[in-house]
């Protein structure tokens, strides 16, 4: 049996598809301008996924939902003040084993990677997110 | 059953049935975490790996044992290589065994040392944690499928059905390619992670959602101009709204400011493509007329719509204008969401198809004998109900947590705050159980009620 196919879904279609590449190269040619990337920073990032922390955590508000958003960690400690340090005495306290609180592994870090990491959160607080997360505690 | 070659479907449907019930029981080890009882052995990270994983591996043996009873039937054609299919089941099986024993007998660290992470690093982001040479071997059996999918249609007749079940397949395999980028630059890694996860979801997936409902649509009234004039205008709305819809995951991730306003726009209309699946269902399906008498089915197949559009459309469309989602992102109002759109529109798409396929695949003359019927019925019952109960209280948990966390002067620490919604995680896990009873009277009542009682 024939039916009788309209072209113009497919015309608006292929609009909106060409609408998606051009957006998509913009947000791509202008992101690198302003990343600043060290190998240091990019070293933290395979820390971060190699360990599966958004197993637990949100990053920028994506991850599971079982621990604190960590985005902004680095600032909500202090930042070059107390952040690192913080952050460095948190991974390396865990497991804390108070009974009826949740628990984060202990992941055994070396001192290299730890500064790879803290580095990476940095990076990551600087993002602007438009003032997202709505409160400090994320 | 019309040609031999469609038996291929059966080890992919009792598989997926098989890994589904896994797939809940792990949901049930991290909802316990949730209401703060540790439990020996495994973390939290590990067992929701095993859960988000499993249920999206499961879902794509359901999509290809569809794929492989729908295509030699509407194609009047056998499978173009039923033993690339059998094959490929198997690898694709053994992937999943290897990926989970990996996750629940290694430390993830170790798992991706061992697997050579550092060398292409594509772990560690969520629902795409699998090793990459596993993703290499998931690439590989998507394309073969496609293939084989692609050559049987291409020498049968075409119809709209498997044509569009035929795009959403490739689709998904071309879609899928995004797995392997993971650019260094965190901001650029979450875009291009939603081109697989939201065309997935949202667009390809989709479309095999919609082919399979007309399908099963087509079967059970018999009309099939009428289930391809409104499959047109759905899938024709679906494309319209989803692409640039992927805006909605691009608020808060660092990229420009205009994908505020690109998301809220067009996702808003998002839910127009379910809206229209409920209307096509209730105008086509009059079964006061219809001869069909699978009721199990029938029911399914009638849901499916109705629940896709609250948990897919509504659920969906209550956090995708921006202003909301700038205080719902990242609280458990996004879980809420992702449990009831995943069931309504995924599982239960599956569980339809299954419904009406695995009878015959068995050879039963005879599919609506009352024991049956009745239990498959009291099954769907359990697990909508319990799903919509555990989406509710995980919602309510979510508006608690942005009240007290966001939205006040002096915050509470996040610990503080999940430990105050205790009761709803208490709910919620209660949810589960129930979930999880209908699960297991669905599979006894396959496994060995209509085993027994499908012949009359
Ligand atoms: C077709 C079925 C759908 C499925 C299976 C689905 C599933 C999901 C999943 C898994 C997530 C991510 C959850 C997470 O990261 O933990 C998500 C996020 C989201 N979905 Fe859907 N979805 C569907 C349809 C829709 C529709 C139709 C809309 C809008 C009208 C929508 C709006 C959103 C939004 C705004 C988010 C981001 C939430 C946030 O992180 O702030 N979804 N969805
Ligand atoms: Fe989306």
């Amino acid at each position: 049996m024939k039916i009788k196919i309209s072209t113009k879904p497919i015309y608006y279609s292929s609009l909106i598809v060409l609408l998606l590449l051009g957006l998509t190269i913009h947000t791509t040619i202008v992101l690198p301008q302003r990343d600043h990337l060290t190998p240091q920073i990019i070293k933290g990032k395979m820390v971060w996924e190699e360990h599966n922390c958004i197993g637990c955590h949100t990053l920028l508000g994506e991850g599971a939902y079982f621990a604190p958003e960590l985005s902004n960690v680095y600032e909500r400690r202090g930042g070059s003040q107390g952040g690192i340090y913080f952050i460095k005495a948190w991974l390396k306290a865990m497991p804390t084993n108070i009974p009826g609180r949740r628990q984060m592994p202990q992941f055994n870090l070396t001192e290299d990677e730890l500064n790879a990491l803290i580095a990476f959160l940095k990076w990551t607080s600087e993002i602007n997110t438009f003032s997202w997360p709505p409160s400090e505690k994320g | 059953m019309l040609y031999p070659s469609q038996a291929v479907a059966k080890p992919y449907f009792i598989t997926a049935i098989a890994l589904f019930a896994v797939q809940v029981l792990f949901g049930l080890i991290i909802g316990i975490q949730y209401v703060m009882i540790n439990i020996p052995f495994i973390t939290f990270a590990t067992a929701k790996l095993i859960h988000t994983n499993l249920l999206i591996i499961w879902l794509l043996f359901g999509f290809m044992g569809a794929a492989y009873y729908i295509i030699p039937e509407e194609s009047e054609q056998e499978l173009y290589n039923s033993k690339l299919a059998v094959l490929l089941f198997w690898v694709f099986l053994a992937l999943t065994i290897i990926t989970t024993l990996g996750y629940l007998l290694l430390p993830y660290a170790t798992f991706a040392k061992i697997t050579g992470n550092q060398f292409f690093p594509t772990m560690g982001r969520e629902y795409l944690e699998q090793p990459t040479i596993i993703k290499l071997g998931l690439f590989a059996v998507l394309c073969g499928f496609s293939y084989n999918i692609a050559m049987t249609i291409l020498h049968g007749r075409k119809t709209m059905i498997n044509l569009l079940l035929l795009v959403g397949i490739v689709g998904s395999t071309i879609v899928f390619v995004f797995a392997f980028y993971n650019p260094s630059n965190l901001v650029l890694a979450k875009y291009y992670r939603w081109w697989l996860l939201h065309f997935w979801l949202e667009g390809t997936w989709e479309l095999i959602m919609e082919a399979i409902l007309a399908y099963i649509i087509f079967k059970i009234t018999g009309d099939r101009a009428i289930v391809e004039k409104w499959l047109y205008i759905i899938v024709a709305v679906t494309l319209t709204t989803s692409v640039l819809g992927i805006g909605h995951h691009y608020y808060w991730i660092g990229v420009p400011e205009y994908w505020q306003w690109v998301g809220t726009i067009f996702s808003v209309f998002e839910l127009l493509p379910f809206f229209f699946m409920v209307l096509f269902v209730f105008n086509v399906v009059n079964c006061t007329k219809c001869q069909y008498s699978n009721n199990a089915v029938k029911l399914w197949a009638l849901s499916t719509p109705i629940m896709a559009f609250l948990g897919a459309g509504v659920l969906g469309f209550l956090h995708t204008l921006a202003p909301v989602n700038y205080y719902s992102h990242g609280t458990q109002i996004t879980s809420a969401h992702a449990h009831l759109a995943f069931y309504s529109t995924y599982v239960m798409i599956v569980l339809t198809m299954v419904s009406y396929a695995m009878p015959i695949l068995r050879d039963h003359k005879v599919i609506n004998h009352g024991i049956s019927q009745k239990l498959e019925i009291l099954a769907f019952w359990l697990m909508t109900v319990s799903m919509s109960l555990m989406a509710l209280f995980i919602a309510i948990a979510g508006i608690m947590q942005i009240y007290v966390q966001r939205a006040t002067e002096i915050a509470l620490p996040f610990i503080e705050i999940q430990n105050s919604m205790v009761v709803m995680f208490w709910l919620r896990e209660i949810g589960g159980v129930v979930f999880f009873i209908g699960v297991i009277i669905y599979i006894t009542n396959f496994f060995m009620v209509k085993k027994k009682y499908g012949t009359r």
